[in-house]
């Protein structure tokens, strides 16, 4: 049971990783976002909408390997 | 710390946000909730924000058009200004020209009569200075008569006047 | 160094009791009908959409003031978001979308205050958000288009080998939504929180560390605030997405 917790918060810590990799992603989404919009910047208003969809799709897979980090952390 | 994870195996989980012992409450709150804010948004503030901004589009949309008649009218207003002023001006040029051909035929009358006048007054000195010339002519005639007459007479002479008379007269026009 | 304090395994970090529903009277279970700080907290936001949309704009001037100019943002905001996005047609669910954008943005912002609970930060209350948009949807898009609502996860424009692996692909993804959905914004609550509630922490470390511990704090409460308003525009925005495809599931 004591080395089950253990591994647990190891396996926190390794979730924890996609945390970082979501940010990579929207990081992505972002400057591609920018650079398309400095590039055009009339058509980049009315793509707003498209950036946040695509920032919040790409930050939901974040969000779930924080909450698989916190389930190991607290639930097992 | 140490004692929080034992709580938490003895609740079942850790994770507030897991204890399933508390979804009715929240979801039934929550029901609750979203019913209430619904029927006050869709009965009360949604229609009531509607139509305020509805109605101020109206209220813009009668000022724009009220302040292009407004601006129409002032065109107007403009224009026939412009139109007085150019009547205003050419009343006035008439006014002027009909004041100037006035004075000119008024002038006009006057000298011709200064000139009628000049003219007799002219008639009259000519005819005075005539008459001068003539008085003069006649005394001449008479002098050169009784000077001749003196004359014949210191030669010893006989003469009658007729025959002096003649000849002075002769004389005089030759 | 809080050398003592450690001897029970580290810092006295709590981050995650912020969340906890209690009883507000009284002590014993929490049945569905008893009176909690959810209770509280719902009413609280209730309290303050009343306050905003209904007495701010009371007078309905032309000229409006500073409630009723905010009330108005607000619509105009989430009314062509709507028309946007789902067009014409979409506009009759538009109470609706605003009911749920409302109720997240209050909730987010008043999860913020201090000492204050955030409904919006539980699964529970997010998956019956999530699962009132995908049962919605689902019940639309049947009712306007029938059967040819399941031409939705068929991909017409791809090669017809590829369609049926397509399907299901469609299928899975049409069916993950609810949970993406609510997970999102309870996570991203979640996550904030509990991170501000960490770097509240560092602050008893010492009197070097708390000052650095207390900008962050100042820095992620910031973010905090933008994250809020973002996940409930984006809550908003995909629930309109969703009701696109109800209304004309064609691809």
């Amino acid at each position: 049971m004591a080395i089950l917790g253990e591994l647990a918060h190891i396996g926190a810590g390794l979730a924890a990783i996609g945390s970082g990799a979501a940010a990579i992603g929207v990081g992505h989404v972002a400057g591609n976002f920018l650079a398309g919009a400095l590039r055009n910047p009339s058509a980049a208003a009315g793509q707003t909408a498209t950036l946040f969809i695509g920032i919040a799709f790409a930050e939901a897979l974040g969000i779930f390997s924080f909450l698989v980090a916190l389930l190991l952390m607290f639930a097992v | 710390m140490a004692d929080t994870p034992a709580g938490a195996e003895a609740g079942g989980a850790g994770m507030p946000q897991l204890d399933f012992s508390t979804f009715p409450n929240q979801i039934f709150w929550l029901v609750v909730t979203l019913l209430v804010i619904y029927f006050i948004l869709s009965r009360v503030a949604l229609p009531r924000i509607g139509a305020v901004l509805a109605e101020r589009q109206g209220t813009i949309t009668n000022d724009i058009a009220a302040a292009e008649e407004l601006k129409q009218r002032a065109l107007e207003a403009e224009a026939a200004y412009d139109q007085a002023l150019l009547d205003a001006r050419s009343e006035a040029g008439k006014i002027v020209a009909d004041a100037k051909a006035d004075i000119q035929s008024d002038l006009d009358v006057q000298m011709q009569k200064a000139d009628a006048e000049i003219a007799a007054q002219t008639a009259e000195s000519e005819k005075a200075i005539g008459e001068i010339n003539a008085g003069a002519a006649d005394a001449v005639k008479a002098v050169a008569k009784d000077t001749a007459k003196e004359i014949i007479a210191a030669f010893g002479g006989k003469a009658d006047a007729k025959t002096v008379t003649a000849a002075v007269t002769a004389r005089m026009k030759g | 160094m809080a050398g003592e304090a450690t001897e029970g395994g580290g810092l006295e970090f709590h981050p995650l009791d912020q969340f906890e529903v209690h009883r507000l009277f009284g002590e014993g279970p929490i049945d569905w009908y008893t009176i909690t700080n959810v209770t509280m907290w719902m009413a609280i936001a209730v309290v303050c959409i009343v306050l905003m949309l209904v007495i701010g704009t009371r007078k309905r001037a032309v000229v409006p003031n500073r409630m009723q100019s905010i009330a108005e943002t607000l619509y105009g905001f989430v009314y062509t978001m709507v028309e946007d996005v789902t067009g014409k047609d979409g506009i009759k669910f538009f109470p609706y979308i605003f009911t749920l954008f409302i109720f997240i943005l209050i909730s987010n912002l008043l999860g913020l205050l201090p000492m204050s609970f955030t409904t919006t930060s539980h699964i529970a209350v997010t998956a019956v958000l999530a699962f009132a948009v995908f049962f919605t949807v689902t019940i639309i898009g049947f009712v306007k288009n029938g059967a040819a609502f399941l031409g939705l996860f068929w991909v017409s424009s791809a090669p017809l080998a590829l369609r049926p692996i397509l399907a299901v692909i469609e299928v899975i993804s049409y069916f993950v939504r609810p949970v993406s959905h609510s997970i999102r914004l309870a996570g991203n609550l979640m996550a904030g929180h509990a991170v501000l509630k960490v770097f509240a922490g560092f602050a008893q470390v010492g009197l070097l560390v708390a000052p650095i511990a207390i900008l962050g704090v100042v820095a992620i409460y910031a973010l905090e605030v933008l994250v809020s308003a973002i996940q409930a525009y984006v809550f908003t925005i995909l629930t309109c997405v969703y009701l696109k495809d109800a209304l004309h599931p064609s691809h």
